[in-house]
Order: structure tokens, then C-alpha cells, then sequence
């Protein structure tokens, strides 16, 4: 516990389990990706966002309609990642890139990886890669790969 | 609005591993040093605004324990902002606008060293998008510096420029903890962390604390002959939701250079609150700063306490105004991902 | 296993994180007589008042409390309450008494056990004293401490503790 007589230092770990209420839309969200499926919420101007926003930020309308987008998308910006930290989900070298699924007018943050960062640039094509288990997080998404 | 004025401001020497320092030995040093510095006690203070995040150093209420720093008796009128220190003066700011106290002493503290930051700041985005990815801090801000070099709004050279310039801007801040210099060399063999930014882009881990008091025009001139007027501050926020967002732009900023009328002001010197190099290119254009020095402290690329350093930028810029012949001086403080909260503070020094 | 076809109005957002903590010097200063056997706590240089455990400050004037003062481990109790919920990871079975302990020359009190006694015969102002555990389990925890139990010593009046300003 001390290395020294000087300074008293321990290890210790937090962690908590934390449940949160979904709420209306992000409930349909998760659900939909429990089925492979991404949607996204289309206000009254026509607008897409994925993952689906409750309400416009720019006019505060609520949203409420939903349809279905990607699962290929185009990469609007990524930071490439080639030596993964113990908190990062993914091992091998990754990004972390912003994607704007087919049909969407926003971006969703997730991760894009098997492949090297000469390959990746803002533009490129990707699609999404599923779990092998469903938990309608949106982890279900298990990353993004290059379209072939 | 009533005009309040920055008397003083203290900074702790920013430290990699403060170590055996708790929040109260952190904070009681700089707090000590205003009111000795003012000749006065936590008596003529009306209101006492901190800030801190309790998930730095993982103590539970590590703010509570904080203000045993304090002298707390009789019981004073305190409040707390779990943000940036820079947001506690902007309380502070409206208490005094608001006729409930003339005088307020601000704090921030920030231990970073026993926890990781990377994980820790991951939990302050959106808990069900964006939280369970876990994405660093750099790996967000490497997002908009890709977003800012592919549209040529900001080029390498210019990163490059500032890592190198607020090394050698360590010297004028004795509180700096990081003061080597490095050339272009050393910056290009560098590792990336999360690319296009590498190590010599990212703010240090820092420990460290500091404090300011403010006061009303009645009282400002009993504490000091030379206060420096807060003559505008704004603060905006742009949606959490970061897909959402034009990284290559900033709308909040421009609401608050119009908020606080730019378009009449000749700044002098300005400290802004760009943790990672390609933030300071991107706001010195926004904000129209080409021409002036701007952290000339060196910046949070030279230490970078969390939930002060904000503060630390008003602070400097207080400093540069008192201790040099400028007369308006622009601080900046950020809070949240990709520059998603930003203040801007309009410092004045009547001549 | 899979849930693809429950819906959930929830969704899970597990923390984990791991830190190394560094307990302050006045902590230190404590816990390292603590791990002796002896309870030091810090007084205030300007009003005397008498910190345990220390936290390296006396918010009653705002200084460090760089006096060393050596305790007792005999007190008493200031208030307690009677536990009746199992908290998780915690191997006392409820119910069970926490107090609020009063240490002889101190002038704030502390959260310890109360034990060895029937508990309704617990009462404020009720003398006591530490039980350590022994000598070769001590380490840098207050936790070196079992529980306090009742001695046989008349009961304290509790408002005659108040810290008087000097």
C-alpha cells in the first residue's frame, strides 16, 4: 500500500452499473438494432438524424418519425488509433470516425477498423458490422469495414 | 449590467503527480496567497464558487472536502459547478449582477494524475450514443483537427508553429510544467496518439489549482488601485449531439463575438483555452486574432490543470493586462468535446 | 443469449475505472500512527480546535492544522443509528449499530462500529473504547479498529462537548 513512509498510495476501482430510462425514440432505436436494423428520425423540413435525435436541435422540433437508414454510410471524419488503450473496445489498430449512414443527413460516431490508415480517408464508403449477440446498445453496431 | 473588476488571481505551480497533496493542501496555498497578496480574509468575501470534477481523482464529493480549504465559519454562501473553474466566475458574476453579494472568491482544482483521463472524460458525452464506444479525448478532438486540415481552414505548418511557440512562451509562466523547447524535428518523429494529432499536440496531465476574486466597482477599489473590468462575457453551448455539428466552424463563438460586439473592440492580448494545437490556428481566425499575442502563457500545451485551466486563461490574461501597457485582452474557456462550450471574457484595464 | 426480441426501455451504460489514489499528507500523517496503533489528530493553530481523523485543514479559520495532538482510543458516543439494511459486500449481518464516536480531546467525531452490547441498551453519551484486532493484521486503515465497546465509566452529557471558541 506505501512505497514510501512519505506517501500513502492505493489502487482502487470504481464502477457502477448504471441503468438509464431510453425514452420513446431512443427505445425504437436500440430495439431496431437489436433487429440489424438502424433507424433514424426525419423532422417535418426533412432532415435525418442517426442515431435518432428527440428533437431538432437547430428549431427544437420533437421527433418522432422514423426511418430506416444505412447500413452503409460515408466517413465524414476519423482519428486513427494504432495502438489501442486498455479502455478502447477494439485491439487492433482502429478509428474512431464520424459516419453519415445512406439516408441520413447526420453523422453517427462509431468505430471503423480491418483495414490500415492510408485506406481511410473522408469520403470513403463504409458499412456495419454486427455482434454476435444483440443487447440493443449500440455496441450492437460492432464497427464499421470498407465497402469492397 | 453593473461593472465588476478581477482584483486578483493566483495560480498553483502545475505539477505532473502533485502525490501526496489532497484538494484542501492543493487549493489552501493559492487561496492564502490572494488574501495575503489583498490583505484581506475569507470575511470580506460575500460569495465562493468552485470548480471540479469528482471523477478525476475518483472521490466521491472531493468538492465538499475541497472547501475545508476554506474558512467555512461562520457558514458562508458557496456554490459549485462540476465544469471548468471559468464557469464558477461566470456564477460569480451573476450573483454580483444580481445584487446578492459585491465580492466572490473563485476556485478550481484538478487532480488528473490518479485516474485515467481518457476513460474518464469519455463519460462526459451522451451516455447512449457515444459513452459505450469509449472514445478518448484526443480521438475526439483528432476528429475536428481532420475536419479543420482537410478543408484547409488550418494547415501542419500551423499546428506545428504552435506547439513550438507555446514551448518557448513557457518561460513567461513560472508555472508552467512544461518549459523544454523542441524543433520541428523532434515534432515530426513524434508518435501519433490518435492521428493527425500526436503526443506533442495533446495538453499534459496536470495537477494543480488556482483562485481569483472579483468585486463590484464599490469594492474593487478597496482591494486593489489597479483593477482590471470584466466589460463583456458570454458563454453558448452547441448540441451534445457531435454528429450533428459542422466541426469546421463554430457558431456559438460567433454568437458571442456579436453578444459582446467585436466588431468595436481593438484586442490587445488574448489567452485562449485550446488544449490540443490545432484548436489555437482555428480560433485565432475566428476570433480575428492574427495580429496580437495570444497565449503568451504558453497555453494548456504547457500545462493543463482540468477544471482550471479555463479559469487560468482569464487569469493570465488579467496578468498580461496589469503587468503590460495593454488595455483589452480576450480570455476564452471551453468545456466539453470538439469545442463544444466555449466563453468568451472581455477584460478591460483603464489607463 | 440473445434479446433481440424484448424490447427494453433501458439501456445499460456500465463505469469502470481504475484509479491510484494518493491519500494527502495529513492523511498520511494520520494513517501512519494509525498503523502503530496510535491516534494522532491535528489541531488547529488558531482556535485549537482538535481534528480525527485530520484532513490536513480546520474550515473553522481557513488554516493548515500542522499540530500534532496524541489521543486516547476512549470516548464517547455523540449519536448512532441502528443499521436494518443489508448493504452489498458489507459482511456484517444487520442489525447492527453505527455511531458517531467523540474521541476524549477531540472536537469532531468519527463513524465507527458499536459492538459487545445488547443494542438497546445503546444510548448517546455512553462511554466506550477501540478494540483493535491484532497487532499483525494492522495496516494503514482505520479498519485496524474492530468496533468500539461500552467500558464501565458514567455516561458523558454530550452538549457539554459543543467546541467553545476560545
Amino acid at each position: 500500500m506505501s512505497d514510501s513512509k512519505d506517501l500513502l498510495r492505493a489502487p482502487f476501482e470504481l464502477a457502477y452499473n448504471y441503468k438509464r430510462s431510453s425514452g420513446p425514440v431512443m427505445s425504437k432505436f436500440f430495439e431496431a438494432l437489436g433487429h440489424q436494423k438502424i433507424l433514424g428520425t426525419k423532422s417535418s423540413a426533412g432532415k435525418v438524424f442517426s442515431p435518432a435525435a428527440e428533437f431538432d436541435p437547430e428549431t427544437n422540433e420533437p421527433l418522432k418519425e422514423m426511418i430506416e437508414v444505412g447500413p452503409g454510410g460515408v466517413v465524414e471524419s476519423f482519428s486513427w488509433i494504432e495502438d489501442p488503450k486498455h479502455h478502447h473496445l477494439i485491439k487492433e489498430p482502429f478509428a474512431f470516425a464520424l459516419i453519415k449512414l445512406d439516408g441520413a443527413d447526420t453523422s453517427m460516431l462509431h468505430m471503423v477498423t480491418q483495414c490500415n490508415e492510408a485506406d481511410l480517408r473522408i469520403g470513403s464508403r463504409v458499412k456495419a458490422n454486427w455482434s454476435e449477440i444483440q443487447e440493443q446498445r449500440i455496441t450492437d453496431i460492432k464497427f464499421f469495414t470498407l465497402e469492397q | 449590467m453593473k461593472k465588476v473588476a478581477i482584483v486578483g488571481y493566483a495560480q498553483h505551480p502545475i505539477l505532473k503527480n502533485a502525490g501526496a497533496l489532497n484538494e484542501v493542501e492543493l487549493i489552501m496555498p493559492v487561496v492564502h496567497q490572494l488574501f495575503n497578496d489583498l490583505g484581506i480574509s475569507q470575511k470580506d468575501i460575500d460569495f465562493t464558487c468552485s470548480g471540479s470534477c469528482d471523477y478525476l481523482q475518483g472521490a466521491a464529493f472531493a468538492f465538499v472536502e475541497g472547501l475545508s480549504a476554506i474558512q467555512t465559519h461562520p457558514p458562508i454562501k458557496e456554490s459549485h459547478v462540476e465544469m471548468d473553474a471559468a464557469w464558477a466566475m461566470y456564477e460569480s458574476m451573476l450573483k454580483i449582477q444580481m445584487g446578492d453579494a459585491e465580492t466572490a472568491l473563485i476556485y478550481g482544482f484538478g487532480k488528473s494524475s490518479p485516474g485515467d483521463l481518457d476513460a474518464i472524460i469519455s463519460l462526459q458525452m451522451d451516455p447512449y450514443y457515444i459513452s459505450p464506444l469509449w472514445p478518448d479525448r484526443v480521438s475526439l478532438a483528432a476528429l475536428q483537427a481532420r475536419v479543420l486540415l482537410d478543408q484547409n481552414i488550418i494547415t501542419p505548418e500551423q499546428m506545428l508553429a504552435t506547439v513550438i511557440e507555446a514551448r518557448a512562451n513557457s518561460k513567461n509562466n513560472k508555472n508552467a510544467l512544461i518549459t523544454d523547447l523542441i524543433d520541428e524535428s523532434n515534432y515530426l518523429n513524434n508518435a501519433m496518439v490518435s492521428s493527425p494529432l500526436n503526443q506533442l499536440d495533446c495538453p499534459p496531465i496536470s495537477d494543480g489549482s488556482s483562485a481569483m476574486i472579483i468585486a463590484s466597482e464599490e469594492k474593487a477599489y478597496e482591494f486593489t488601485d489597479h483593477p482590471i473590468w470584466i466589460e463583456g462575457i458570454d458563454h453558448r453551448i452547441e448540441s451534445s449531439n457531435l454528429g450533428s455539428r459542422n466541426l469546421a466552424t463554430s457558431k456559438t463563438l460567433q454568437a458571442s463575438m456579436n453578444q459582446l460586439n467585436f466588431k468595436n473592440i481593438k484586442f490587445d492580448v488574448a489567452e485562449l483555452h485550446t488544449q490540443f494545437s490545432h484548436e489555437l490556428p482555428f480560433l485565432k481566425s475566428l476570433l480575428n486574432l492574427q495580429d496580437i499575442p495570444v497565449n503568451l502563457s504558453g497555453g494548456p500545451l504547457v500545462g493543463n490543470v482540468m477544471m482550471c485551466a479555463g479559469l487560468d486563461a482569464i487569469g493570465k490574461t488579467y496578468e498580461a493586462l496589469k503587468e503590460n501597457q495593454f488595455t483589452h485582452g480576450l480570455a476564452h474557456a471551453t468545456s466539453g468535446p470538439c469545442l463544444q462550450h466555449n466563453m468568451l471574457v472581455h477584460l478591460e484595464a483603464q489607463k | 443469449m440473445s434479446s433481440e426480441d424484448t424490447p427494453k426501455d433501458y439501456s445499460e451504460s456500465p463505469i469502470n475505472l481504475e484509479y491510484f489514489y494518493t491519500a494527502g499528507s495529513a492523511t498520511t500523517r494520520f494513517l501512519n500512527q494509525v498503523k502503530e496503533g496510535n491516534i494522532v489528530g491535528q489541531a488547529c493553530p488558531k482556535c485549537k480546535a482538535v481534528y480525527v481523523p485530520p484532513r490536513g485543514s480546520c474550515p473553522r479559520c481557513g488554516v493548515a492544522t500542522d499540530i500534532e495532538v496524541p489521543l486516547t482510543d476512549k470516548g464517547c458516543i455523540e449519536s448512532f443509528t441502528v443499521v436494518h439494511i443489508p448493504i452489498p459486500g458489507n459482511p456484517i449481518v444487520p442489525p447492527y449499530v453505527c455511531a458517531m464516536i467523540r474521541l476524549d480531546g477531540s472536537n469532531i467525531s468519527f463513524l465507527h462500529l458499536i459492538q459487545e452490547v445488547e443494542i438497546e441498551e445503546i444510548r448517546i453519551g455512553m462511554r466506550i473504547q477501540a478494540v483493535w484486532k491484532p497487532k499483525e493484521e494492522w495496516t494503514h486503515s482505520l479498519e485496524n479498529i474492530k468496533w468500539f465497546a461500552p467500558i464501565d465509566e458514567p455516561d458523558v452529557d454530550v452538549a457539554t462537548l459543543r467546541f467553545q471558541e476560545s
